[in-house]
């Protein structure tokens, strides 16, 4: 039985030695890059891929020397995908840590909230995860670079292929959020530009998956497609209700995004002849060297291949250690101006380039479906097209406020 | 607005009843517990979503989904009987905002072990083959399942209707309810018997769990997104009210479906919307005694 | 307890602006970084307010992530969107806004007790975020409330930076501490003690011939008062007001630190938010799991230590 005086000690014990711990710091002096994102969270699974694609990078460029003669150290800290948390972790990493670059973020809300910590620091943030606004005024600083793809490119890219490829009557599903607003606005724009009608669009609060209110209406509309921009569990949950309420048989289902650790967690019937964008899958490497290389490093150091937003936590990494090489110097400034007037890179997959204007980056991307039949253990999607990158699919820097 | 076709309106009203149903099971759970003990459970939406994992866990072990939905619930209300014996009897006599702070805090533990144990990635698990398709209800398809949920919840109501009404503890509970002081007068221990009710209500929790699992998931936080719209139901009813629970479970459910067809971005706060007009009608909730809100 | 100690503790207990002061000025050097330091002042701040009605008043609210939401956006439009050029202009705007959310709201769901006042204050705080979260023009919806800058403070015609974490650190102090003497003031009056009756027994305070319910409102609303000034203070802080500052699970984080430190003192909130603050800063480096340790340290404090580190600790001493 506890009693008080126990309880008291242990805890003030703990206490006491949890907030001053011995601090380890590598040998030498090693450049260190702070990395916020969502460990935990309804996006942690993400999160725990982009974090290893991170620490692959790490290892990779430790183990040819570091860069300048210094090893680089990431340091990853959790943000629970909350902004004041994701911003007080940034406090940390650069006033304690002091990191001397940041990578990461997951949700538009998070990285705005990490952004505006690097920017008052006078540190580059290389945000690695999808939103419109991060890469325009006035959210964007002269040193906020955005790695990932935006809504408004996964929109045009897929919004453009379904309707030449899949169908031409829409309906839309969309998370009341950012993001899914973002996927709402840029699909409905693509795809009456590109001949094809919206028949209806149905936000849904984030986070409640009751789609049973929804589909009576969905179904009477006889959508050719389904446009579900639904994210995480959410898209679980709405998968199976689609199913039970016959949604599935009647239309097509496109999503912007195709997650290979979703489909592994729901199975692979909820994801069949289901199309969805992915800037990276893994199957990639039978036709690209570079994949190959990337996947099977991975495979070797997580015992499973890479989902898509590894790539970005990997390339993010690699990028600022490029622009180190670079500018012979771990001076944001130095290394932003290096980086933008060297502005192509591959990493893991094919060509990507920053465009200078806003510090957008630019990569293909591609769209896969989900196969009827699981092929080995990971082949939860196939191949189906390129979109090559293009800055066209983005808005332009006029519009995105600069001048 | 009025030229909508009658099919889709009926449509989404009936989903809005059996979305009820699920609101209902967990709402009289956590009135049954206060009405009898005056305690409000936080923890209520984490045993809901424990409910939902053991469901999973049993699936896994016997393929017999009939099987979790039996065992689910007993093994939650196991837990829920060791939370009264260990965390809550020290509670009593203490103010009763002690045990509102000990379940909030109990529900973050709830939630951080089963990730844990089962991981941090959402579970599934599909309805049994029975129950996996359509029926076709006239002006509808409806998905057999759901019409499944429908039916567990009318039988436990009964079943929980026919306890109160003709049995002896159900007497005592009710008797409890009204007048703990004159009871424990008459040399009852009460005590043992809200040890029973807190593991009956809780129990339900996990029942609704298991049964919510094939609809939406299996995931931690599942229990969180649902806590908030229990206890706007048991206040909209009335705290303690049983009758209360019923009715505002599944007029919070039709609110939320016609809601969401006619003004989809207005289901998330209409909840509390309805919930703040009641309240202010009526202080104690539709069927809430009167006296313990002002 | 060693009994020396109890004379220099009731000293302490006594004087509170003085000793919050003298400590919180060495403060920022005791924490790993300053940032934490400020972070813990804040939030004290916050628990503070929320004390002021549930430790003092004995009224439990799961609402006041309103006012320190609505304090939070009311300075940052001031300097954001309606680019008022004063640092003193944009904090009385975010004081102002809180003060009318909090006798708004206080009006309608003090007419309650109990469970039922707690979930009508939960009602309204929903309200608020519903509408920051779709009002996006004003408030940026749910990507927050960013582009706040960093202004200079007038002071006697001089430009003073706050901008450096040190810098901001003793800006938020001066009016913590102008928080707490004004505290101090209103729970030395007859009306604090008015508000300790209606905390022991609020019929039997009716019955004794005080106005209960004005009492309770103006408590309320000086709640909401001192939580939107920590709300104006984050605002500053952050330099972005994100969107969950409204949401309800944000009304939780004041709770757990008051309990922690001890309701019904003046340190226990400030003693709380440090606790939970510095572990959940450093427990997250080494536990992933940590939020399991809060929640059980949490219930253990409810069993054994319910009136939290503080409150505990004057206790031993054999004060009040």
């Amino acid at each position: 039985m506890i009693d008080r005086r126990a309880f008291l000690t242990g805890t003030m014990g703990a206490a006491a030695a949890i907030a001053f711990p011995a601090v380890l710091r590598a040998q030498g002096n090693p450049v260190r890059i702070g990395f916020p994102l969502p460990l935990t969270g309804p996006f942690d699974w993400i999160a725990a891929d982009q974090q290893k694609g991170a620490q692959l990078a790490m290892d990779v460029v430790n183990a040819r020397g570091g860069v300048l003669g210094r090893k680089i150290e990431v340091l990853f800290r959790d943000d629970e995908l909350k902004p004041a948390v994701g911003a007080q972790r940034t406090k940390e990493l650069i006033e304690n840590q002091h990191v001397e670059f940041i990578v990461g973020g997951l949700a538009a809300h998070v990285q705005m909230a990490i952004n505006e910590q690097a920017k008052a620091a006078g540190k580059i943030f290389i945000s690695i995860s999808q939103s419109d606004e991060i890469s325009a005024k006035p959210d964007s600083g002269p040193l906020t670079f955005h790695e990932a793809l935006n809504p408004t490119i996964t929109g045009r890219a897929v919004g453009a292929w379904a309707v030449k490829n899949v169908g031409k009557k829409f309906w839309i599903v969309y998370a009341d959020y950012a993001w899914g607003k973002q996927n709402n606005a840029v699909f409905t724009d693509v795809v009456g530009k590109a001949g094809g009608t919206v028949l209806g669009a149905t936000p849904y609060p984030l986070g409640k998956p009751e789609f049973s209110t929804h589909f009576p209406k969905i179904l009477a509309a006889k959508p050719e497609v389904v446009l579900a921009a639904v994210p995480g569990n959410d898209a679980v949950a709405f998968m199976k209700q689609a199913i039970s309420f016959g949604l599935k048989q009647q239309a097509q289902i496109v999503w912007p995004l195709h997650f290979l650790d979703l489909a592994k967690t729901v199975g692979i019937e909820a994801f069949a002849d289901t199309y969805g964008g992915t800037s990276f899958y893994w199957e990639l490497q039978d036709s690209i060297p570079e994949a190959k290389k990337y996947v099977d490093a991975f495979t070797k150091k997580f015992n499973r291949p890479p989902d898509s937003y590894s790539g970005y936590g990997y390339s993010g990494i690699m990028e600022v250690v490029r622009g180190i090489e670079l500018a012979k110097s771990t001076n944001s400034d130095a290394v932003a101006t290096a980086l933008l007037n060297n502005p192509g890179y591959a990493h893991y997959k094919t060509k990507q380039w920053w465009r200078k204007c806003d510090r957008k980056g630019f990569q293909d991307l591609w769209i896969v479906k989900g196969r009827k039949q699981l092929k080995g253990e990971w082949g939860y999607f196939a191949m189906v097209a390129k979109v090559a990158a293009d800055e066209a699919l983005d808005r332009t820097c006029a519009e995105k406020g600069y001048a | 607005m009025l030229d909508v076709p009658f099919q889709a309106l009926a449509a989404q009203a009936f989903t809005g009843l059996v979305l009820g149903g699920i609101l209902v099971l967990l709402a009289i759970g956590l009135s049954l517990i206060f009405g009898l003990m005056a305690v409000v459970n936080f923890a209520h939406g984490s045993l809901y979503m424990l409910g939902a994992y053991f469901g999973f866990f049993i699936l896994g072990l016997t393929d017999n989904f009939w099987a979790a939905l039996l065992v689910a619930p007993i093994l939650v209300g196991i837990v829920g009987l060791m939370i009264e014996r260990f965390l809550m009897r020290p509670l009593y006599g203490r103010s009763p905002d002690d045990a509102l702070l000990l379940t909030f805090g109990l529900s973050f533990v709830l939630i951080e072990g089963v990730k844990l144990v089962w991981g941090k990635m959402g579970l599934t698990f599909d309805p049994p083959k029975a129950l996996a398709g359509a029926m076709n209800l006239g002006f509808m398809s409806f998905p057999a399942y759901r019409l499944f949920i429908l039916a567990v919840t009318v039988v436990v109501l009964v079943a929980l209707w026919l306890f109160l009404e003709k049995t002896n503890v159900g007497l005592i509970v009710r008797a409890g309810t009204r007048d703990p002081l004159m009871v424990r007068a008459l040399g009852i221990d009460l005590g043992r018997v809200w040890w029973l009710v807190f593991g009956l209500g809780v129990a339900m929790a996990g029942l609704a769990g298991v049964l919510a699992g094939p609809l939406r998931g299996v995931y931690a936080d599942m229990g969180l997104e649902m806590i908030i719209e229990s206890f706007v139901v048991v206040v909209v009813g009335g705290m303690g009210s049983l009758p209360g629970a019923i009715v505002a479970g599944l007029l919070i459910g039709e609110v939320v479906s016609l809601t969401t067809f006619f003004a989809p971005k207005m289901a998330e706060i209409v909840v509390f919307m309805v919930m703040a007009l009641v309240l202010l009608v009526r202080p104690s909730g539709l069927f809430g005694e009167a006296g313990l809100a002002e | 307890m060693p009994k020396a100690l109890a004379p220099i503790v009731r000293w302490i207990a006594g004087h509170p602006v003085v000793s919050i002061v003298a400590f919180f000025v060495v403060f920022p050097f005791l924490m790993p970084y300053k940032s934490l330091a400020t972070q813990v002042l804040v939030y004290g701040l916050f628990a503070l307010g929320f004390n002021l009605l549930y430790g003092y008043t004995g009224l439990l609210s799961f609402g006041h992530a309103a006012y320190w939401g609505v304090g939070a956006y009311g300075t940052g439009i001031a300097l954001a969107k309606l680019k008022l050029g004063s640092l003193w202009l944009a904090i009385a705007m975010g004081l102002a806004s809180a003060v009318v959310a909090g006798a708004l709201v206080g009006f309608f769901c003090l007419r309650r007790r109990g469970i039922y006042f707690a979930m009508l204050t939960l009602a309204f705080s929903q309200v608020f975020y519903f509408a920051a979260f779709h009002l996006a023009d004003l408030t940026g919806g749910d990507d927050g409330l960013r582009g706040i800058p960093k202004l200079a403070l007038g002071l006697f015609g001089y430009q003073v930076s706050v901008a450096s974490p040190l810098a901001f650190y003793y800006f938020a102090l001066a009016w913590v501490a102008l928080a707490v003497a004004g505290l101090k003031r209103v729970l030395d009056s007859p009306f604090g003690a008015v508000l300790v009756a209606i905390r022991e027994n609020s019929d039997r305070a009716s019955a004794c011939g005080y106005d209960v319910n004005r009492v309770k409102l103006v408590s309320f609303v000086l709640s909401a008062l001192i939580t939107g000034l920590a709300g104006s203070l984050d605002a500053l802080r952050l330099t972005v007001v994100p969107v969950e500052a409204l949401y309800w699970s944000t009304s939780g984080q004041p709770v757990i630190m008051t309990l922690l430190g001890g309701a019904g003192t003046f340190f226990g909130p400030f003693v709380g938010a440090a606790t939970y603050l510095v572990l959940a800063d450093r427990l997250s480096l080494v536990l992933e799991a940590w939020p399991l340790v809060i929640g059980a340290v949490f219930m253990g404090f409810v069993l054994f230590l319910p009136r939290g580190i503080w409150g505990t600790f004057l206790g031993g001493l054999g004060i009040r």
